[in-house]
């Protein structure tokens, strides 16, 4: 074949594609099976819990496409208010601008919790020194006057060895960064520069087990599976040190580092029947698959009043 | 004397370090690869390459993100390589050579270095948002097909460039037109290195995760796209999804969908260095 064709070739084909670009959706379903499509966006970290429920719903109604992104929760939200998906993951409560951003798109929303993640604050095993710290600790440490001044393990705690002091955390633009800057500095989004920062979890781990003044924090999940080569810190809150765990996460004595996840759903799109459908397996199935993917449950009860209140205020059974 | 055997010196003593570095670059990519195939190889299997995501890392496959780079690969091709080309010939054989012309050429070649996730930007908002195509495989493609306009033009302007002038010229004698001239002597002469521009820049499209991101590719699709309107992932989200996961087991099938990403790139390379070949066999001028 002679390059003259291969050229016209191309040229065809992108006429082609460019002509049969559209797409006529039919959407005829009132018995049981339904169809459609469901657009998910939002935070890496409520990730995994959804694309497990969307799993297990596939097994219920395999024709509904359901697609889940990772924008992150700020991301997520952006996309939330205009509109272009249905439902937004997010790991942290919405903000006030972003609220107000869906009152002036008229959207009205749904907003449930989903479950429970534990921030861990970890250290090397090698460091035998912190059993567990305060939070007026980790305030000193995280907060942005912090920054080249608190340098020294010595600095946070009278006893800790004269040794430099190597922090690690997640980036920020993270919820997670969000939510731990919240709870030990006081305000969301504040806290020293000077620190190794990753949106991989994964890096931080490496980080901290291969340094053995390195003091970090992250998900509970990113401990439990790398608990060989890491060390737990307890954190007290003037009640005495509490580890985090299933049980001191679920029952809110680990605080203020455990948080809830949420699912925000769009009032408009909940009335599409392959939508409610899918919330309502959401809660219903939630209490089953957060544990497989690392994460804590709320407990049956929590699940099923926000279940009421869901039947309650829309039309579904 | 002396500085003929100073220069042999030179010579070999060149060719040490160059041999050298050669092989540090190759040693350090099949250190890469070793690990790669350690790590991944005995996860690959039928149930992988035809599974759909799952939280379960010994369940999940690549279904959808393999089919979604197919897809990604042919529209992005089917769009960027005649608008490239074209655009080359413009510039190289038709357009004047005034000022405006030259800024031209500055910003396609500058374009080649904007980062990626510039486009993506780009690509939300005209594909996405004004033309109203979502996050569909054709929102993703033209994004992508942007991204690489620019090193398929730039390969096209040198490649049109190198052809001999005396060879135009003898066209012209025999009375063709320009168009004759371009159409039967020029554009096969330049093919090979046309097309190895092409090649270059469609791994890249293979390759790309950020720019996909932001126009809003997605990290859960169970189901293969049917039409370029679909929602779609690609193998570099599915692997980046599963590097950020805390189970070791998604790491190993990282290293798999990576192995599956090389082989791909290489399967699509071969053949476009097929056509390559082939077409250059012919014009022995």
């Amino acid at each position: 074949m002679k390059i003259q064709n291969y050229f016209i070739m191309s040229l065809f084909a992108s006429s082609l594609i460019i002509a049969c670009n559209s797409n006529g959706k039919k959407n005829d379903s009132d018995s049981e099976k339904l169809t459609g499509s469901i657009k998910i966006d939002g935070s890496s970290t409520v990730y995994p819990i959804t694309e497990a429920v969307a799993e297990e719903y596939r097994n219920d109604q395999p024709e509904v496409k359901v697609t889940i992104g990772v924008s992150g929760t700020g991301g997520g939200m952006k996309k939330f208010e205009r509109k272009e998906i249905d439902i937004c993951d997010a790991s942290r409560k919405i903000k006030e601008e972003e609220a107000n951003a869906c009152k002036d798109n008229k959207i009205e929303y749904y907003d449930f919790e989903v479950a429970y993640d534990g921030l861990a604050v970890i250290v090397n095993p090698q460091n035998d020194w912190a059993q567990n710290i305060t939070v007026a600790e980790l305030k000193m440490i995280w907060e942005p006057s912090a920054q080249e001044k608190i340098t020294k393990w010595s600095q946070v705690r009278k006893g800790w060895p004269d040794a430099p002091l190597h922090l690690f955390g997640p980036g920020t633009a993270s919820g997670t960064y969000d939510y731990f800057t919240e709870a030990i500095v006081g305000k969301s989004g504040s806290s020293r520069g000077d620190y190794t920062a990753s949106e991989d979890d994964n890096v931080l781990v490496q980080g901290i087990e291969g340094d053995k003044y390195g003091l970090g924090f992250f998900g509970l999940a990113y401990f439990e599976e790398n608990k060989a080569k890491l060390k737990l810190v307890a954190v007290d809150n003037g009640k005495g040190p509490v580890a985090p765990s299933v049980t001191t996460v679920k029952d809110g004595t680990y605080a203020p580092l455990s948080r809830p996840l949420f699912i925000y759903i769009n009032k408009e799109a909940f009335k599409r029947p392959e939508v409610a459908s899918f919330v309502k397996f959401y809660l219903e199935n939630a209490a089953s698959v957060v544990g497989e993917v690392g994460y804590v449950p709320l407990s049956k009860e929590e699940y099923a009043a926000q279940l009421e209140k869901l039947k309650a205020d829309s039309n579904i059974k | 004397m002396f500085k003929s055997s100073r220069n042999r010196i030179i010579d070999k003593s060149f060719q040490v370090i160059g041999l050298a570095t050669t092989i540090f670059g190759l040693l350090i990519l099949a250190t890469f690869i070793f690990y790669i195939f350690y790590v991944g190889a005995t996860r690959i299997d039928w149930a992988f390459m035809t599974n759909l995501p799952s939280r379960f890392y010994a369940k999940a496959g690549i279904l959808t993100a393999w089919t979604g780079t197919i897809w990604i690969f042919v529209l992005t091709a089917f769009s960027a390589i005649p608008i490239g080309i074209s655009t080359g010939i413009y510039l190289e054989e038709y357009a004047k050579k005034t000022r405006l012309a030259n800024i031209l050429e500055i910003n396609i070649s500058n374009l080649a270095g904007v980062p990626s996730i510039i486009y993506g930007l780009l690509g939300l908002e005209i594909f996405g948002r004004f033309l109203g195509l979502g996050r569909s495989v054709l929102a993703g493609s033209f994004t992508l097909a942007l991204l690489i306009l620019p090193i398929i033009i730039v390969a096209t302007k040198e490649s049109l460039r190198a052809v001999p002038q005396s060879l135009k010229d003898a066209a012209y004698g025999l009375g063709a037109t320009k168009w004759q001239t371009i159409w039967t002597q020029v554009l096969p002469v330049s093919f090979s290195g046309i097309m190895t521009g092409i090649v270059l820049a469609l791994s890249r499209v293979v390759g790309e995760t950020a720019p996909l991101i932001v126009i809003g590719a997605l990290a859960y699709v169970p189901f293969v796209a049917k039409t370029p309107m679909d929602d779609f992932t690609v193998l570099p989200m599915q692997i980046f999804n599963w590097i950020s996961r805390p189970q070791h087991g998604f790491i190993v099938n990282a290293a798999a969908a990576i192995i599956i990403l090389l082989i791909i790139v290489i399967i699509l390379n071969g053949f476009a260095v097929f056509i390559r070949n082939r077409a250059s066999r012919k014009n022995n001028w």
